[in-house]
């Protein structure tokens, strides 16, 4: 393959119909109010935001995540498929997920060994666009953030 | 000169640029960002490598030919810089490490030795953080100096009547504001603006980061009492900027830093402070890059303002008509006199995945709020806008390629 194919692979790798999808239609898009935690998380050098909300079940597990934000397609549909994803997991669950997101948009190893992980497989293209790859994790750091009870994160 | 500028040969140009015979994805390089930072003609490369190679000591210090021939390259530089911006004297030229530090230097010095209690200093909404956030830490320094903020037009231009305004307080000290915009291309008139903060008591300083490399500058012609310019941005390298001061200032001012190079006498309670420009420049220099800011002006004086203006004007009249074919496509400002900088947002298209698109192509533009938070939030862009910008090397071709990836990429995203 050219380097020049190559080049537009990539691109297609990174802007997978997941992405685009989820960046043009954001799910869970909305304030909570009230919720039981909640963080922002600036991306202070592009402008990308991401205010996150979180509501937790009796049992302690996220019940509900909604965001709102504005920012490139990449932190959009990350943040989107977050919501999707993170309702049903403990606190200690997300964040092991955070963690894994993270390094999947670092290294580009996709792990599909959990459904969840399976789902934001999508995200991993990122890892060919170093300075993209904070567009990726600019959600889950303010997963960890509100999980944390540290009102704002910054994925500088 | 009698003779009409010469024209600029942009092919011939373009060969004295190693870098934009490389690809970049496979693509040719359409390099669209020289706003942020311009690419090195060979001149300059190999003028850096023979002072490493053949004359490189320490300046101002050495009893030796080595350290002499390096001094001399040196102090040639500044009076290049001199030459460049129509200054007096060659002491008037200080070397700095950007325009960034030149504006820390003059709101550091000059703002708390020189401005007094209850007078302001005037900015513009337009400003590069390097000539706003120098004087938010002067303003917060309990001082009693304050800052104020001339107003943008929607056209993007300098709001002259909102200047007038804010002068006939009579309190303003100084008015620092940009000579070019890096965000809207606005080429301010400077004179002008030099006229009626002179007749308002104040001192007057221009950004010229963007305006020296587009423009032919005369600082005296100007009027202006402090001049700023970054040569990394001059096509030169980078860490060497030139701060221009009328003589009388940098005499009355104090120094900025303070070390070796910058004095006169030390004894260990104190020291009395060398002349300028030597007071305002501590430490060992940036002698190779002062050599190579020397060689850039060189450069762009061989081929000539006028014919680099003239070429420009010439972009800029061709991307004017060619963006505005691009669907959904919004600029941001409309100045009547504008240099080659163009920001824009793309309908349905965020401006970093549309860098990340371009990219692709093989097209470097820069995205984001290009050191201009304030101006951004002025046209409600809080989110960045995508920003072409061009050199001397620029073509009309590329912007034909800007264009037609942009179509793509509205294709691709929305
Ligand atoms: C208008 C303007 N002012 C100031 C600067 C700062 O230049 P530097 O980063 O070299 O100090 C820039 C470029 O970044 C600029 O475009």
């Amino acid at each position: 393959m050219s380097t020049e194919a190559a080049g537009f692979e990539e691109l297609r790798d990174l802007y997978q119909e997941v992405i685009l999808d989820h960046g043009r239609r954001p799910r869970n898009h909305l304030r909570l109010d009230p919720c039981d935690a909640s963080a922002r998380g600036d991306n202070p050098m592009c402008g990308d935001r991401v205010e996150l909300f979180l509501r937790f079940a009796p049992d302690g597990r996220i019940a509900r995540a909604a965001f709102l934000g504005r920012g490139c397609a990449v932190s959009q549909a990350s943040a989107s498929l977050l919501t999707e994803t993170v309702p049903g997991l403990t606190p200690a669950e997300a964040k092991a997920l955070a963690a894994r997101l993270r390094e999947m948009a670092r290294t580009g190893a996709r792990d599909e060994s959990t459904e969840a992980l399976a789902r934001l497989s999508a995200l991993s293209g990122v890892h060919e666009f170093p300075s993209r790859v904070k567009c990726a994790t600019l959600a889950w750091h303010a997963l960890e953030a509100a999980l944390d009870g540290v009102k704002e994160a910054s994925s500088e | 000169m009698d003779a009409a500028p010469a024209r600029l040969d942009v092919a011939r140009v373009r060969q004295d640029f190693p870098i934009l015979a490389t690809t970049v994805h496979g693509r040719p390089l359409v390099f669209l960002d020289s706003g942020a930072s311009a690419q090195k003609p060979r001149a300059v490369i190999e003028a850096m490598t023979r002072c490493m190679e053949t004359a490189y000591a320490n300046v101002h210090r050495g009893a030796y030919r080595l350290s002499e021939l390096a001094t001399e390259a040196y102090e040639a530089a500044r009076a290049a810089a001199q030459r460049f911006l129509g200054a007096e004297h060659a002491e008037e030229i200080v070397f700095t490490r950007n325009s960034t530090e030149a504006f820390n230097l003059v709101a550091h010095s000059f703002g708390r030795a020189l401005l007094k209690p209850g007078q302001a200093v005037l900015v513009s909404e337009m400003e590069h953080h390097a000539n706003l956030v120098p004087w938010q830490m002067l303003r917060d320094a309990g001082r009693g100096i304050g800052l104020r903020v001339v107003r943008v037009t929607d056209q993007g231009e300098l709001d002259l009547d909102d200047l007038a305004r804010h002068l006939s307080r009579g309190d303003v000290g100084l008015v620092s504001v940009t000579h070019m915009s890096n965000v809207l291309g606005t080429v301010t008139p400077a004179s002008a603006i030099a006229r009626m903060a002179h007749a308002a008591g104040a001192r007057v300083m221009f950004d010229g980061s963007q305006a020296a490399v587009h423009r032919a500058v005369d600082v005296r012609a100007i009027g202006a009492d402090f001049y700023a310019f970054t040569g990394h941005k001059l096509y030169g390298p980078t860490g060497i900027g030139v701060l221009y001061a009328r003589r009388e200032l940098l005499e009355a001012m104090p120094p900025f830093l303070g070390g070796g190079d910058m004095i006169e006498t030390v004894t260990l309670e104190r020291s009395t402070w060398a002349a300028p420009p030597a007071r305002f420049e501590a430490g060992t220099p940036a002698i190779v890059e002062a050599v190579g800011l020397h060689a850039a002006i060189d450069y762009v004086n061989a081929l000539g303002m006028e014919a680099i203006e003239a070429h420009e004007r010439d972009l800029v009249e061709h991307a004017c008509a060619t963006l505005a074919q691009v669907k959904g496509l919004a600029l941001l400002g409309a100045p009547q006199d504008r240099g080659g900088v163009f920001s824009f947002a793309l309908e349905g298209v965020h401006p970093h995945d549309l860098a990340t698109f371009l990219d692709r192509r093989g097209i470097c533009v820069r995205a984001g709020r290009h050191c201009a938070e304030p101006l951004h939030a002025r046209f409600g862009l809080e989110g960045g806008t995508a920003r072409a910008s061009f050199g001397l090397y620029t073509t009309r071709g590329e912007i034909d390629a800007l264009a037609a990836a942009l179509d793509a990429a509205r294709g691709f995203f929305a």
